[in-house]
């Protein structure tokens, strides 16, 4: 058993997926309550983003955290190129398919449908990436004028946000995006804890109802965002 | 005159001064020593397993495509051993006696003393391997008991005791192959053996995916073919069991010893009509809860729950106040014979009797309330009682409710007995060897531990006995001579003579090409079986069956229709291959059970019973062992080997 | 009880061989009885096939009570037919309509190669249980099958995952067509009772690596095997199995 078997038997890969998975999961934790500081805005509306902006401007300032952007980096790769190996190699394995599929028994579309939701996922992160990873990181494009609090500079993310929902597509595509979210999450969350090994039945029905949970949480609190800048509850 | 080898001494001693001088064979000599098992059931398996640990090669052979789905698999009860964990008195000597007694004094009393010596260490060798066998909340090995013993001595894994222990023996022996001990070939048929100098020396076998026909070699070569209860085309065997290697064995010259001894399980599920390919069998332990009954009106055709209480007949209460329900295998299913047989049967073919857990339902939902002190009314004791026979019986329940469509809780379950078991086969002596050197019989294959009867749970015992603990030792005292003998090359005459045989027989049967199926030919010989040569025979019906089965004998190989080649997967082929064995088989059971002028066990004679129409022994004139020696077509000569009962009186049974 | 006969259509997998691309066929059973069994429909079909002289259709089978494992049929959409916890020779023609259309197909992975018509080749079973699948004690040497204890639940919990027949459902439902749910269960068999502890890690190293070598796809954990299974073995061994897995790689000294 070599440490390169550990992680390409069969399991190895499952196991691949599932840390990574979970590491992706507590990233989408950390996403989502940073950015539902846009929400502040519903309580006051002088606000204009200024907790939001500030919040960014720590994830992005603080060197922790910058390496630990590097890892989620190396995490969304590995899901994402493990994913599809894993994908690929499964569907090899029935070169003769059924006249008459399985469909919903004993299983859910959702659970089936992975690859498809990781597909849809991916092309939705080019998409969010080149809006607000890239031009925070590199380009600025959209950022030129930064936002003051307390006498320090930082950009104005909140207003990135604001002109980037302006475009109703945008808005859709996030949409989607969120939904694919949803639905990935709903079999990959619970997934996730029974590849690491969590046998325990009392443990695994009760991780099945926090899943659904925070797949619905996360997801439309994240759809929200858009929508909320969209109609104008917000900014 | 037969040898049964049986070794000297007072009896509880005989096995261990066998072992004791017995001859061995040296570690290095073993590895070049060949040993072909056909059958991977429980006794081939353990066997095979056994001797590849030991170092020998092996070679094992099944039809099915792989060792676990041999039938000992089905097997549900459980497995006897005398371990006394219960303290209530159980012992080597108990389980032997009441094997003999169970097997009404038609066993050899050697073997079965031995049988009841290792039985211990079989169960010590399961839980070793891992076999889940049921447990008590301390964590040591549950009992119950099975088929009206006094004593609890049966280990058991839930409904399904024989599929748990042939796992066990499978994975054993998988570890042997892995091990590069074991060859396994599975979808494989021995279609002979092959004899040089006076000795089996090899097998030929047919691969039933390609129909190629293969010969391989061995010093010796066991039969682990399990029991010829097909022949009567509908039993609770599985649909490939069949008789095919011991027949080519007999044909070769080895003794068919006791065919007619048939068990008949009296709790199979009914026929429900003529598309019935096999019976399923429902436990024994059923009749410890249910009551048996009939209407006392001839050709009631009121549905059961419409009978009242006073117009019902529970005979077997009736006739056996004693025993009542948990009367003999044997005795239960001739007693529902003879009320079908006089009109009484229900269901809509009439034969079928009624096994009623109503009352049941009613005493242990009685008990329930007690326990839990509600003071119930009538439909709270019904429930709680159906909860309490789902709990003991539910699987059951289950099943007959997929395979009749009727609610047991309901409607009283219809049962009848089917063809289980059969005592008889291959006449082996005490080292499990034939009376052809270096051909063994083991497991259900041969004849020798059960007598006439066998009793509940002795089937998978006598399986793992033979192949885990009575083998090892006894082939080393034939091998321990053949360590001269150079592995035989394959192109031998031998070989190539034997296996033109095989293939001109095949091809025979391809060219019938006539116009009847080989089911319909397997459908008739057993109905013929069935009606002449089952659960009650006379002389007359035997002579009559002998005639039909040699007409039947001429019409299939004239008539027979197979389709597809030879070179391929022909299911067909395979089948006509086993029931043209079949048939040859059913004439010498006719045969013996014509001879045998007594009713014994699973042998009902109708002229010899009591005034009661119990079963009458002749111990005076049929003590023996009938082991046949086949002659030319349709004519055996008959050996006989006397039992001689040194320990053990016996004595006529009574259940009254 | 009411006695019924049907007509039913079927579409069945027609295949000479396994180098023969195969077809289906349409055929039609007559007049049977609600009664029969599903295979003693298609032994009904066969012996009209014999009789009008085709070849009868090729099929695993052998005890017909539900314990063997041999039969294997994949019936309108799911293996051993509609059924719950059922084999194929448990499935009786009431679970049908009059005037149905059955589709039957083989089980399809590429490990289970088809030999004939509905005949698939799984001896893949038999190689990853002879890499561990077996307590490694020869016969005579046991100790007191009482010297050793063994906690009830733990070999309850054993005897569940134990009553696994091998029919292969579970790789026929899968998506992946994997064998992580029969792997789990001898796996979960022996792993938990204390005389399988010493060969815990080697054996599911070595089972999976086999079943890897096999061509059997990964589990995704879909649950589509567990719900087909005619033993109802549970979903949750693959995870115990997963735990196993990880321990045993992650402390191999090689």
């Amino acid at each position: 058993m070599t440490f390169k078997q550990m992680f390409t038997s069969s399991i190895g890969k499952k196991l691949v997926m599932g840390l990574t998975g979970l590491f992706l999961i507590s990233f989408l934790i950390v996403h989502v309550s940073i950015n539902a500081c846009i929400f502040a805005d519903l309580f006051n509306p002088d606000e204009n983003g200024e907790m939001f902006n500030k919040a960014a401007h720590f994830m992005g300032s603080t060197v922790l955290i910058r390496i630990l952007e590097v890892g989620l980096m190396a995490g969304i790769v590995l899901h994402i190129v493990q994913g599809y190996m894993l994908e690929m190699l499964n569907r090899k394995a029935r070169a003769v398919g059924y006249d008459k599929p399985m469909g919903n028994v004993g299983s859910k579309w959702y659970s089936r449908s992975m690859g498809l939701l990781g597909t849809l996922l991916l092309l939705f992160f080019i998409l969010h990436f080149s809006h607000f990873w890239v031009p925070a990181r590199f380009t600025h494009q959209g950022l030129d004028i930064p936002v003051t609090y307390n006498g320090v500079d930082m950009h104005d993310m909140f207003g990135l946000m604001k002109v980037t929902f302006s475009q109703l597509w945008v808005v859709i595509a996030y949409i989607i995006g969120c939904i694919s979210l949803f639905w990935h999450l709903m079999h990959g969350f619970q997934s996730a804890f029974r590849t690491v090994g969590v046998s325990n039945n009392r443990y695994l029905s009760l991780l099945n109802n926090i899943g659904i949970g925070f797949s619905l949480i996360v997801s439309v609190l994240f759809a929200l965002m858009p929508i909320a800048m969209y109609l104008e509850w917000i900014g | 005159m037969l040898n049964s080898k049986i070794p000297a001494g007072p009896l509880d001693s005989k096995w261990k001064n066998y072992k004791n001088t017995c001859k061995l064979v040296n570690p290095a000599n073993k590895r070049s020593l060949e040993i072909i098992v056909v059958g991977t059931g429980l006794a081939g398996a353990s066997a095979a397993a056994s001797l590849g640990e030991l170092g020998y090669k092996v070679k094992t052979f099944c039809f099915q495509d792989s060792p676990r789905r041999a039938h000992s698999i089905a097997a549900q009860g459980g497995i006897n051993a005398a371990k006394n964990y219960q303290n209530d008195g159980d012992s080597v000597y108990r389980l032997f006696y009441d094997t003999i007694k169970g097997g009404d004094y038609r066993a050899r009393e050697g073997n079965v003393h031995r049988l009841a010596e290792v039985s211990a260490n079989i169960i010590d060798q399961c839980v070793a391997q891992g076999v889940p066998f049921a447990r008590e909340y301390g964590g040591l090995l549950s009992n119950r008991s099975f088929g009206g013993t006094q004593v609890q001595r049966t280990f058991y894994a839930a409904g399904q005791t024989g599929q748990q222990l042939l796992i066990g023996a499978y994975q054993a022996l998988e570890r042997q192959i892995a091990l590069g001990n074991v060859t396994q070939y599975s979808r494989h048929e021995m279609l002979d053996i092959v004899m040089i100098d006076g000795k089996a020396r090899g097998i030929i076998a047919r691969n039933l995916v390609t129909g190629e026909l293969e010969r391989h070699f061995g010093h010796a070569v066991l039969l682990c073919t399990g029991g010829y209860g097909n022949v009567f085309y509908l039993s609770t065997n599985a649909m490939g069991s069949n008789v095919t290697a011991a027949w080519k064995a007999h044909k070769k010259g080895a003794l068919f010893a006791n065919p007619c001894f048939t068990q008949i399980h009296p709790t199979c599920i009914p026929v429900s009509g003529d598309h019935q390919s096999k019976l399923t069998l429902m436990s024994e332990s059923l009749r410890n809860d249910g009551r048996i009954w009939v209407p006392k009106k001839q050709g009631d055709t009121r549905k059961p729950n419409e009978i009242p209480e006073e117009e019902r007949d529970y005979y077997l209460e009736r006739r056996y106040p004693a025993f009542g329900n948990l009367v003999p295998r044997d005795v239960a299913s001739r007693a529902a014979k003879e009320r079908c047989d006089a009109g009484y049967g229900v269901g809509t073919s009439k034969q079928a009797v009624y096994l009623d857990y109503a009352a049941a339902i009613q005493r242990y939902g009685k008990i329930e309330a007690g326990k839990r002190g509600i003071n119930a009314d009538a439909e709270t004791i019904t429930k709680l009682g159906k909860e309490v026979v789902k709990e003991k019986y539910g699987n059951l329940f289950d099943m007959y409710e997929k395979i009749t469509g009727e609610n047991p809780y309901e409607v009283p379950m219809r049962i009848y007995p089917a063809v289980h078991y059969t005592m008889g086969g291959l006449w082996v002596d005490y080292e499990l060897m034939t009376n052809i050197p270096g051909l063994y019989s083991l497991g259900e294959a041969n004849f020798s531990d059960h007598g006439a009867n066998r009793l509940g749970a002795s089937a998978l015992m006598q399986g793992l006995a033979d192949g885990y603990f009575v083998i090892p030792y006894t082939i080393g005292n034939y091998l321990a001579d053949e360590i001269r003998t150079k592995s035989i090359p394959t192109d031998h005459p031998a070989f190539a003579e034997t296996e033109s045989k095989v293939r001109d027989r095949i091809h025979m049967l391809m060219n019938i090409k006539g116009t009847k199926t080989v089911e319909s030919f397997h459908k008739r010989l057993g109905k013929i079986m069935w009606d002449k040569c089952g659960m009650a025979r006379n002389a007359e019906g035997l002579k009559q069956a002998i005639k039909e089965i040699q007409q039947l004998k001429n019409e299939f190989w004239s008539d027979v229709r197979i389709p597809g080649e030879i070179n391929e997967m022909n299911p067909e082929l395979d089948k006509a291959n086993r029931v043209a064995d079949f048939i040859e088989l059913g004439e010498l059971m006719c045969i013996d059970a014509l001879n045998r002028e007594e009713s014994c066990g699973g042998h009902f004679r109708e002229e010899h019973q009591t005034e009661e129409g119990e079963a009458l022994r002749h111990d005076d004139k049929y003590m023996y062992v009938a082991a046949w020696e086949m002659k030319a077509d349709h004519e055996w000569q008959l050996h006989k080997e006397d039992l001689n009962y040194e320990v053990v009186k016996p004595s006529q049974r009574s259940y009254k | 009880m009411e006695h019924k006969n049907i007509n039913v259509k079927l579409k069945v997998w027609r295949q000479k061989n396994s180098n023969d691309k195969g077809t289906f066929e349409t055929y039609d059973a007559k007049n049977i009885s609600q009664e029969m069994s599903f295979l003693e429909m298609f032994d009904v079909l066969n012996e009209e096939l014999i009789a009008e002289g085709k070849d009868p259709i090729a099929f695993d089978h052998d005890c017909r009570e539900g314990i063997c494992g041999m039969c294997s049929m994949y019936i309108n959409g799911r293996p051993h037919g509609p059924w719950e916890a059922n084999t194929t020779c448990q499935l009786h023609m009431r679970a049908f309509n009059d005037g149905d259309t059955i589709v039957v197909e083989p089980w399809r992975a590429n490990s289970f190669p088809v030999i004939k018509d509905l005949m698939v080749d799984r001896s893949a079973f038999d190689r990853i249980i002879q890499a561990g699948g077996y307590i490694s004690v020869n016969t005579g040497n046991a100790v007191d099958a009482n010297a050793l204890p063994v906690d009830k639940a733990k070999a309850d919990a054993a005897f569940a995952a134990a009553a696994c027949i091998g029919c292969g459902a579970c790789v026929a439902a899968c998506k992946n067509s994997s064998a992580m749910l029969f792997v789990s269960a001898k796996v979960a068999h022996l792993n938990q009772l204390p005389q399988g502890e010493p060969e815990k890690n080697t054996r599911v190293l070595n089972m999976i690596a086999q079943m890897d070598k096999e061509g059997f796809g990964a589990c995704t954990n879909t649950g589509a095997c567990e719900a087909v299974c005619p033993k109802e073995i549970s979903l949750t061994n693959i995870a115990r199995l997963n735990a196993d897995y990880a321990v045993a790689s992650l402390t191999a000294t090689k």
